[in-house]
């Protein structure tokens, strides 16, 4: 379970200024700002843009265009759910169908007890031993309903 | 205390890995290594002995009081014994050059590196000099084993000759494939390989400075990366002065953000910049103008893992083994509804069914085999008549697919392959970067036409402007997103023209 900071100008500047020398800056520092706030807030990117001379919109371009990136913080846990074609042909759309139905979420939503965000994932490389997930970063193979539930509930 | 071994590899991971080794402790001294591969047996510890080691898998939590009562740490019998794992028929049928030590050394541990044959690629290298390390790795037959199957010597020159100043040596390690798991291995399980081989592209190439590029997905091999990075830094593998010779390189890590189509290179080299992932047209080549413009040679893991073996055994060794112009081996990544899933190393030339049938055992569901999509999301499905495809670039590309770079993904008969087609267009559409056309647009429109095919809507007319537009993605397509996405929905209409027609039928009934 992660531990997310509140968002501040000056955490964010700070973090900003500990990118600024790489090469190509901007995806390290998009990554140190998520891993910080638990998404890249709305209020960073003109920080962005001014640190590395881009215009806001560009900035806003680079983070729109990654799966990866959020916009809101996600629950105290995350689910990523791989809903790629290995997985698919061991149940898992079944399995998601029945995720969604049972946390009450679509795709990228969260519980309404703030418990689970459920994201999906297009491959873990867990492709010998689907249905898999990442758990707040734990992977987790040959999942099926009781499976999922039972780590779900271990980790609640 | 005795020495056992449990996988730390993330599948290894995904099925209690961690919960068997934390058993262990205080019964053994516990050595994390990589995964052998065997994934249905795993997690599978070993245990040394005087004979060797034994295996024991797969291992539960809950099995270890019961195999330590049994003396599973003098490798007494239990049934869940296996015996020694090069005994296992699925390894002692494989050639290992590139996963040599995966599953085997502490993947964290540069002296087990060393005594498992590691370094003997880049010392040869640096005797040898830039101009002969290409001409051994043009001479041993290698090819991308990202998918495009460009020979690496060839590359290699292109980018050595293209002029003076900074040059780059990139690692493609966002390895998207569905079915595919090799790199993560890899960097999971023997991150050194990798470290070396690139060294000596960079030697080769003039480079001084390495990227690796791997995906988000894989936190595991990230962290085992950067890990190995530190190490080969503090023990002058990589730095000012590589090994105390002349040559300077570094590698700095760095992670994609969930972008499919940054696997493809350019737009992988846009996204180290720090800009959107968009694919950018060729040429220039990014042996010309690559990262941040400069001449640039960007390879799979696989391939620069597979150097140091060419450097040290010789191209000879190397070339001798496969088939037709696929020379060397490549590892097949065997996955989805399979018994014996796993990764399996092997010269080129396998049929199909031989990797479907005879290694993995055929579905875990028990069902009959239906279809099996090779070389990821942009890879055919081919039936069981197409099994006795071999495993090789051209045979795959003469079929109407490819091999990608190796997953093979089974499927039982309960596939549904209008359905694959449809989300093969859908996932063209999520993940297109929208640069041009045919691919974000024709994706759209491709998911709308096979929607209205499985209503049973006009089908017949609806086929025949599918056809049509995967025509005009196949040619229109600016890289292999949009230009690739076409095999697997031709392959399904080709192969399985039925499942198209499902509600057709009902409608006449």
């Amino acid at each position: 379970m992660a531990d997310y900071e509140p968002w501040s100008e000056t955490r964010g500047a700070e973090i900003i200024a500990a990118h600024i020398g790489q090469d190509g800056a901007a995806m390290p520092m998009l990554h140190a700002v998520q891993a910080a706030f638990g998404c890249v807030p709305v209020a960073v990117v003109p920080m962005i843009a001014e640190a590395l001379n881009l215009t806001r919109a560009e900035v806003h371009g680079i983070v729109s265009f990654y799966h990866e990136f959020r916009a809101h913080p996600p629950g105290r846990h995350v689910l990523k759910l791989c809903r790629a074609e290995a997985c698919q042909s061991l149940g898992a759309d079944a399995l998601a169908a029945h995720l969604r139905r049972r946390l009450d979420v679509d795709w990228h939503g969260t519980t309404h007890d703030g418990a689970v965000t459920l994201e999906p994932v297009f491959c873990l490389g867990l492709c010998a031993v689907g249905p898999s997930a990442l758990l707040d970063g734990r992977p987790l193979g040959r999942l099926d309903p009781a499976r999922i539930e039972a780590e779900l509930d271990a980790v609640a | 205390m005795t020495r056992i071994f449990v996988p730390r590899d993330a599948a290894a991971l995904a099925l209690g890995a961690d919960a068997v080794a934390a058993a262990l402790v205080g019964r053994a001294a516990v050595v994390r290594t990589g995964s052998r591969g065997l994934f249905w047996l795993e997690p599978m510890v070993e245990v040394e002995t005087p004979e060797g080691r034994i295996a024991y898998g797969p291992v539960a939590a809950s099995d270890v009081p019961g195999l330590l009562a049994a003396g599973m740490l003098q490798g007494a019998a239990h049934p869940l014994r296996l015996g020694r794992p090069e005994e296992l028929p699925f390894l002692a049928r494989q050639t290992r050059f590139t996963f040599a030590r995966c599953g085997i050394t502490d993947p964290l541990s540069l002296d087990d590196y060393r005594a498992h044959g590691g370094l003997q690629g880049l010392r040869r290298a640096l005797e040898l000099g830039p101009v002969r390390i290409v001409e051994e790795v043009t001479k041993s037959g290698l090819r991308g084993r990202g998918g495009a199957g460009f020979p690496t010597g060839v590359k290699w020159k292109t980018t050595a000759e293209a002029g003076g100043g900074q040059k780059y040596i990139v690692c493609n390690a966002d390895e998207g494939d569905s079915g595919t798991y090799a790199d993560r291995m890899l960097m999971e399980g023997d991150p050194f390989s990798l470290i070396e081989g690139m060294a000596i592209a960079g030697i080769a190439a003039g480079a001084t400075k390495g990227f690796v590029y791997t995906r988000s997905e894989y936190p595991h091999a990230v962290a085992t990366f950067d890990a190995a990075l530190a190490i080969a830094r503090g023990e002058g593998l990589l730095g000012a002065k590589l090994l105390n010779s002349g040559y300077a390189f570094d590698i700095e890590q760095r992670v994609g953000a969930g972008a499919y189509v940054c696997g493809e290179e350019t737009s992988l080299l846009d996204s180290l910049e720090g800009k959107r992932g968009q694919v950018r047209a060729k040429p220039p080549l990014p042996a010309h103008k690559g990262l941040f413009g400069r001449p640039t040679v960007v390879n799979n893991v696989i391939t620069l893992a597979s150097v140091p073996f060419v450097l040290s055994a010789g191209a000879e060794a190397y070339q001798a083994i496969g088939f037709g112009r696929s020379r060397g081996t490549m590892p097949i990544q065997l996955a989805g509804n399979l018994r014996y899933a796993g990764l399996f190393e092997a010269g080129f030339g396998l049929t199909l069914g031989e990797l479907v049938n005879d290694i993995g055992g055929g579905t875990r569901s028990g069902r009959p085999v239906r279809a099996v999509q090779v070389g990821g999301p942009l890879g055919a499905y081919f039936p069981p008549a197409l099994f006795d495809t071999k495993f090789d670039y051209e045979a795959f590309a003469a079929r109407d697919g490819l091999i990608g770079h190796g997953g093979v993904v089974v499927f039982d008969d309960t596939v549904d392959l209008a359905r694959q087609a449809r989300f093969a267009m859908e996932f063209c559409a999520a993940e297109s970067c929208g640069k041009c056309t045919p691919c974000r647009i024709g994706s759209v429109r491709g998911m709308e036409v096979i929607d209205r095919i499985m209503a049973g809507d006009r089908v017949d007319a609806n086929l025949e402007l599918l056809r049509d537009l995967c025509h005009t993605m196949k040619f229109g397509s600016l890289c292999a997103l949009g230009g690739f996405i076409p095999y697997p929905v031709m392959s399904a209409l080709t192969h399985f023209p039925e499942d198209f027609r499902a509600l057709q039928k009902v409608a006449a009934e």
